[in-house]
């Protein structure tokens, strides 16, 4: 009786010790960083229905030949909110976004983008959250970089500011615009 | 120069947290009278100069002194004087300073209001908070200095500070929030002060229960700010989001709420003090898992607006240092603290310890919730992340289970309480809950939701046995009045407690399943109805601030033909950073809020809007507010302080034989 409860004292630091090993383990990793498998790969296939159009569906064939920003947000999540504004002001500055909304109801999204404004070319509509799970979706808010052939060039984890836009992502997305004017040139 | 004094007050702090940390807990150990006596002192000393180095801190702030970089980043010389001073604590720096320094005013509160206590426990207490001090100004003095100069280019204007925290509920929700957080390092102390000296009886229990409370209820307020912020300032009428950082707080309150109960037995009964230390312990340690999730960056939430993974292994390191050795301690040290129970199955002490897992079962639940992108990614399956939908689901039964033992509670005795009885005095009480539990829904909404009888069922149950047992107890008076003023205050405050707990499920419940909400696309004129009431939109206007232009609607609201409330609702643009905020309107009753949140304008004139009906949504704040009172109540207790009187006077006795030697 004795030895058993002196074994259940150590319980709690077992459990403590697990624990920090996981948080450690988190901690070498960058959430703001795409798993290197992603990166430089095509957009997962996909096929789903467009928010707000009923029976339309889009493609990843579809989304060829631009270069964009693919925005993962839901109603449920706080952080989209705080992006938002500034995803307007890009969308208004002619940088193309496309949404994915992530596992929500379609109702809510539709309300939402009508109160606070629609940034997006289309939105993709992943109520299940299976496009979410093939790009490896964390959390929302999300931001894929996608080039004109289609491969996803970054990731960015967390709310899109007017910061991170100017110091990383503006950067990027001119840089592939230009890569792509001069691959047509070329031909 | 400024910045210079309160650098040096940081490193004076920190030396003088050293000795405070060291000489005392030698002296303990030895018995060197002139050592424990430094305690006190140093406490104070070290709270002095915390204090000192936060007064330079808002003086800077003040001054719109922007060659301190941390002012630059978080102030503007165009915001007014309030937020210059509550952003003080709107960045990492500052809210890490604003941490220091509660922990100061603990650590010097302890040793004011101690004189009762002996003086090697005493000493072993502030030892102990000292540890923890000195962990945290290292933190602050080699990863986050918010003293920083920012030279010879320093900017001529500060970033200003994030607009959404440009708000009353943001200067008060983080101090309240970390009292709270910060306060359960005082009982944690007391737990290890325990450990050390193998002296845990329930003289330990008394003077750790007071303390614990007073974190509680400053937690307990802490929490409803937050929601309540985030309810009327993020603009989309959700109270609670399950968010890594709200998770966070709920995880102490939730352990807090165990060890207070555990508490009352161990001091009543004797019983479960290995359990009580361990929750003192686990309690401290998911405060500092919150700072760690908070400002480590390892999950990514609305309101962590700095991280930095070098911070984080610093805390990650600090935590293993404190909840690892704490743990280690414990388990070597707490099978010194086995006691034979004498009880029933069906006693009071079951129905505690039940309630305590289910607490602890709840916390357990949020943790893993909160960690699992973590997990699932260290198990290799990609991140995934859990919802809402996870957490309501484990959620509801445990609220449910909850109040059904706060309701019988009451009316099981301590050791021993016999089935029949308890069935006999249980059973106008259950009828009335499943009557009312399927009468008060059905007669007030159009809808009816098992989720909700079962939610009102419980609850009503939860009010009847609150009236029932004050009833019982006040029958000895010549009337009622005679027979409450006769009660214990911490009596009183239990049923308060309780009854809060019963308004916040109500409140949770009736707003969850009835709220209606409509998007409208209105002309100016035109008008929507929504239940009993018409909404006419009057177009709008702008308004020019300090820091912000804003621009307001009006809508007036129309019940049958009579003017009901005038609502501006405001979107606002902060001119630093040019963000664009929403301002809701709320008309706010008991009953139910009219909630109107102002969207886009069309070319044509026309603006969107969000109208939301919300019924019973202020019963959750209503709720928590209870029962903080009610831990309010019980904290003015008068037995405390006799108690705590008489105890120390019979421990100090005993204390030296009972000493184990480590």
């Amino acid at each position: 009786m004795n030895q058993k409860k002196t074994w259940l004292y150590l319980l709690p630091l077992l459990v403590f010790v697990v624990l920090g090993a996981l948080l450690l383990n988190s901690l070498g990793k960058d959430p703001q960083l795409l798993p290197s498998a992603k990166l430089g790969k095509p957009l997962p296939n996909f096929k789903l229905p467009v928010l707000g159009k009923e029976g339309s569906f889009i493609s990843a064939g579809q989304l060829k030949g631009q270069v964009f920003m693919l925005n993962v947000w839901a109603t449920w999540c706080p952080s989209c909110r705080i992006e938002h504004p500034v995803l307007n002001q890009l969308a208004a500055e002619g940088v193309i976004i496309y949404g994915l909304n992530y596992k929500d109801t379609p109702d809510d999204a539709l309300n939402y983008l009508q109160t606070l404004g629609n940034p997006y070319k289309k939105v993709i509509s992943d109520t299940r959250g299976d496009l979410g799970l093939d790009l490896g979706v964390y959390g929302a808010p999300e931001t894929y970089l996608v080039d004109a052939n289609g491969i996803i060039i970054y990731r960015h984890v967390g709310v899109v500011t007017q910061e991170n836009w100017l110091s990383t992502l503006k950067p990027l997305l001119e840089q592939s615009r230009r890569t792509a004017t001069d691959e047509r040139g070329q031909k | 120069m400024l910045a210079e004094v309160g650098h040096f007050s940081l490193i004076i702090a920190l030396s003088v947290a050293l000795l405070q940390a060291t000489l005392p807990l030698w002296g303990a150990h030895r018995n060197y009278t002139l050592w424990m006596a430094v305690a006190r002192p140093a406490a104070l000393v070290q709270f002095l100069f915390v204090v000192l180095a936060f007064v330079s801190l808002i003086a800077l702030f003040l001054q719109n002194d922007f060659t301190v970089s941390y002012v630059a980043m978080q102030s503007n010389s165009h915001l007014p004087y309030w937020y210059k001073i509550s952003a003080v604590w709107g960045g990492h720096e500052g809210s890490l300073l604003l941490w220091v320094l509660i922990l100061a005013g603990w650590s010097a509160a302890v040793a004011v209001f101690s004189s009762t206590l002996p003086l090697d426990a005493v000493s072993r207490i502030l030892a102990v908070m000292g540890w923890i001090s000195i962990g945290f100004l290292l933190f602050i003095l080699l990863t986050s200095n918010p003293f920083d100069r920012l030279l010879p280019n320093f900017p001529l204007d500060g970033n200003d500070l994030n607009p959404l925290l440009q708000d009353v509920g943001l200067i008060m929700h983080p101090p309240t929030l970390y009292m709270g957080y910060v306060g359960f390092s005082v009982v944690f102390a007391f737990a290890i002060a325990g450990l050390l000296s193998g002296q845990l009886d329930s003289a330990w229990a008394r003077w750790s229960r007071p303390w614990t409370l007073i974190a509680w209820c400053f937690l307990t307020v802490g929490i409803a700010l937050g929601s309540w912020w985030a309810y009327y300032e993020l603009g989309w009428g959700g109270w609670w989001f399950w968010d890594p950082v709200e998770n966070a707080s709920v995880m102490p309150w939730l352990s807090g709420t165990a060890l207070l109960h555990a508490l009352s037995v161990t001091e009543k009964r004797k019983v479960f003090k290995a359990w009580t230390v361990m929750l003192a312990i686990i309690t401290f340690s998911l405060s500092l898992l919150g700072t760690f999730l908070v400002r480590s960056g390892v999950l990514t939430s609305v309101h962590a607006f700095a991280n930095d993974p070098e911070r984080g292994l610093f805390i990650l390191g600090f935590l293993a240092i404190v909840v690892g050795g704490s743990l280690t301690l414990f388990a070597f040290r707490a099978s010194l603290f086995q006691v034979q129970g004498r009880y029933q199955l069906l006693s009071r002490e079951t129905l505690l310890m039940f309630g305590n897992l289910l607490l602890m079962v709840a916390t357990f639940a949020v943790l893993l919730g909160t960690l699992f992108p973590l997990i699932s990614d260290a198990l290799n399956f990609g991140k995934l992340s859990v919802g809402p939908p996870y957490f309501n689901l484990v959620f509801t039964p445990l609220a449910f289970a909850a109040l059904l033992l706060m309701g019988a509670a009451p009316f099981i005795q301590w050791k021993k309480q016999e089935i029949s009885s308890l069935i006999f005095s249980l059973r106008w009480q259950a009828l009335l809950a499943v009557v009312l539990g399927i009468a008060v829904p059905w007669l007030y909404f159009d809808r009816i939701y098992w989720q909700v009888v079962l939610a009102t069922g419980f609850s009503v149950w939860l009010a009847i046995s609150m009236l029932k047992d004050l009833k019982n107890k006040t029958c000895h008076g010549t009337h009622f009045f005679a027979g409450l003023a006769a009660l214990s205050r911490s009596y009183k405050g239990m049923i308060l407690a309780h009854s809060g707990i019963a308004v916040l499920v109500i409140g949770a419940c009736y707003t969850s399943f009835y709220s209606t909400e409509m998007n409208v696309r209105l002309q100016t004129n035109d008008s929507v109805t929504i239940n009993e009431f018409r909404y006419v939109w009057l177009g709008v206007k702008t308004r020019q601030e300090q820091n912000y232009i804003a621009t307001v609607g009006q809508v007036d609201v129309y019940r049958g033909d009579s003017l009901f409330a005038r609502l501006y609702p405001e979107k606002r643009v902060y001119t630093v950073r040019q963000n664009v905020m929403t301002e809701a309107a709320i008309d706010g009753s008991l009953m139910r809020d009219l909630y109107v949140a102002l969207g886009d304008s069309f070319d044509d004139g026309a603006w969107a809007l969000r109208i939301s009906h919300k019924p019973f949504v202020r019963w959750v704040w209503l709720g928590a507010l209870i029962s903080a009172l009610g831990g309010g109540l019980a904290l003015t207790d008068r037995r405390f302080r006799l108690q705590r009187a008489a105890s120390s006077a019979a421990a100090e006795g005993v204390a030296p034989g009972l000493k184990v030697n480590a």
